[in-house]
């Protein structure tokens, strides 16, 4: 019998949809012939597997469902969402709530005016007064509109001045080495290595469709081999929030992990495992990893299989193929942490829930990619 | 005993995913596991994995069609808990796990079956994750959403349902082998 018919005749078999006259012949062949006796015991095991692997995974999703929802009713300790991540829980779970309230609040309130209308005297007393009055605050608010008007004028020249200088025009310079940062925070801060940004006078970030942004070097730590840089282009929008987190302690050994980066012009997946949990001649800082690395890598994140960022890639073993080190991610929350006492970045928020968690590589990496970018130096 | 039933009640929710009875059996046992796990070294991250992980050995349970527990689910939840988290810990090389005074019961069995399958569940999913497009999505489609051939080779694409069980058993061919390769290696 060719193979592809044995299968369908299993599975008919299996799940039920054989005809008696039918089962009876195909039981005697189960009998007579182990060929098709060991297909079917081999079938019934894996398909099983397949039904215990999915029934698992649903459950673990809505365990996190839950997770998250206990957590924000404050019916378990758990620590609650921060960030934009509460914003969207609380949208998706209240839109239909505010919908109606919005409709009921805009029906009472015809309801009431059309009572007020109907109900009040034709010609209340004192109504030129209040008209007065009215053309008095109506004075105001012109007078209001008009410095706000002024003021708008001044924040655009400072901007054209302020552009001038800085040149938004990420072109016009001609960048050369380079190489990977990934976002930290939507508004446009990135993480990157101090080395691919020393000595830089100008700095540009590529996103993976493209799009190439002027930005500002903000932070660095040449020891700890960590820069963050933010954004300045006015041309750049802010990203919906980001996808992963990052993680305070380090992976274990042997943990599969996984990177993006830029080694040339385009995005590369990278895949590997953490090999040991010192850097070189035991440095602490960083662990070994086994991961494909090229020069422009420097700065990608380092991410386990939830979605959460354990490092970042800074260094390459010459002497031993595939061996490369990762800073550890704490450092990553140090330096950002370090950013926040300075007053005009005390907002930068740091990611800690991951949204990757359960799903699959390739819908991980298609997400990730967009936080993650080309850094080009001149 | 009222409490027996309710207890009954709430672990046959759990074998059905009824989101009202994990709901309840989550909020009544988390806040315990996760003083647990922060008392001996680990964050409330830590704490998830940990008491979902013992969640999801307490479904594997039901799942077998067992909803008697020889004890409460508390005490079990917390049992498997703490054995789990004490693995976890003696893989950082530290022995001891310190715990106030909450009943435990033994849960050797139990653990020993959830090992098992939490490999078979990684090697699924390892499978599963170097299968490819679109491969995985027709294999889901048909073996876990249970659609036709019919349907499956009008979403694909493929020009007829023929088409569809050739493409359906090649990819089938290639699951089994991922995953059975893991397998062996995994009970040699």
């Amino acid at each position: 019998m060719d193979d592809i018919k044995l299968l369908e005749a299993v599975e008919r078999y299996i799940s039920g949809q054989m005809s008696p006259d039918e089962r009876v012949y195909f039981e005697q062949l189960r009998k007579s012939n182990p060929e098709v006796d060991q297909a079917v015991v081999e079938h019934t095991f894996f398909l099983q597997q397949m039904n215990r692997f999915d029934e698992v995974k649903n459950f673990k999703a809505i365990l996190n469902d839950t997770h998250i929802h206990l957590g924000e009713k404050g019916l378990i300790k758990a620590p609650r969402l921060k960030g934009r991540a509460k914003v969207v829980y609380l949208y998706n779970r209240y839109k239909r709530v505010a919908a109606i309230a919005a409709s009921i609040a805009g029906i009472t309130a015809l309801t009431i005016s059309a009572l007020v209308w109907s109900l009040s005297p034709a010609k209340p007393a004192g109504k030129e007064e209040v008209q007065l009055l009215n053309r008095k605050f109506d004075n105001m608010n012109q007078k209001f509109q008009q410095m706000e008007k002024q003021n708008k004028v001044l924040d655009q020249k400072i901007n054209d001045v302020k552009d001038q200088t800085a040149s938004s025009d990420p072109s016009r310079y001609t960048y050369t080495s380079g190489g990977t940062g990934f976002m930290v925070d939507a508004k446009g801060y990135l993480v990157t290595n101090a080395h691919v940004v020393k000595d830089a006078t100008h700095v540009a970030v590529q996103s993976s469709n493209g799009n190439e942004y002027v930005a500002r070097v903000i932070y660095a730590d040449a020891d700890k081999d960590v820069a963050i840089l933010k954004i300045t282009d006015k041309n750049y929008k802010p990203l919906s929030s980001i996808p992963y987190s990052i993680k305070r302690s380090s992976g274990d050994l042997a943990e599969s992990i996984f990177t993006l980066g830029y080694p040339r012009n385009d995005i590369v997946y990278g895949d590997g495992y953490i090999a040991s949990k010192t850097g070189p001649e035991g440095d602490t800082l960083s662990c070994q990893i086994t991961i494909p690395a090229n020069k422009g890598n420097s700065g990608s994140p380092i991410l386990n299989k939830n979605g959460e960022v354990i490092g970042i890639l800074s260094k390459k073993e010459n002497a031993v193929e595939g061996a490369a080190f990762a800073l550890r991610s704490k450092y990553i929350i140090e330096a950002l942490n370090e950013l926040q006492k300075d007053s005009s970045y005390k907002n930068i928020k740091t990611p800690t829930t991951s949204t990757l968690k359960g799903k699959d590589r390739t819908q991980q990496v298609k997400t990730i990619s967009d936080y993650v970018f080309m850094v080009k130096v001149d | 005993m009222k409490a027996d039933i309710s207890e009954k009640s709430l672990l046959q929710g759990l074998a059905k995913n009824d989101k009202k009875a994990i709901e309840t059996i989550y909020k009544d046992n988390y806040n315990l596991v996760q003083a647990l796990v922060i008392n001996n070294s680990g964050t409330a991250e830590d704490a998830k994995d940990i008491f979902q992980e013992a969640m999801i050995v307490l479904y594997e349970k039901v799942q077998s069609g067992t909803f008697e527990l020889n004890c409460q689910i508390k005490t079990f939840v917390y049992s498997v808990s703490k054995r789990l988290w004490l693995k976890r810990l003696m893989q950082q090389n530290r022995f001891n796990l310190s715990d106030g005074h909450e009943e435990s019961v033994s849960v050797d069995e139990e653990m020993e079956e959830h090992e098992k399958r939490n490999t078979e569940f990684l090697m699924m999913e390892k499978a599963m994750n170097g299968l490819g497009e679109p491969c995985k999505s027709l294999l889901e489609a048909f073996y876990l959403q249970k659609k036709s051939m019919q349907e499956i080779a009008s979403s694909f694409g493929y020009t007829n349902s023929e088409n569809a069980k050739n493409q359906k058993y090649k990819c089938l061919m290639r699951l089994k082998k991922l995953f059975f390769s893991q397998y062996k290696n995994e009970s040699l």
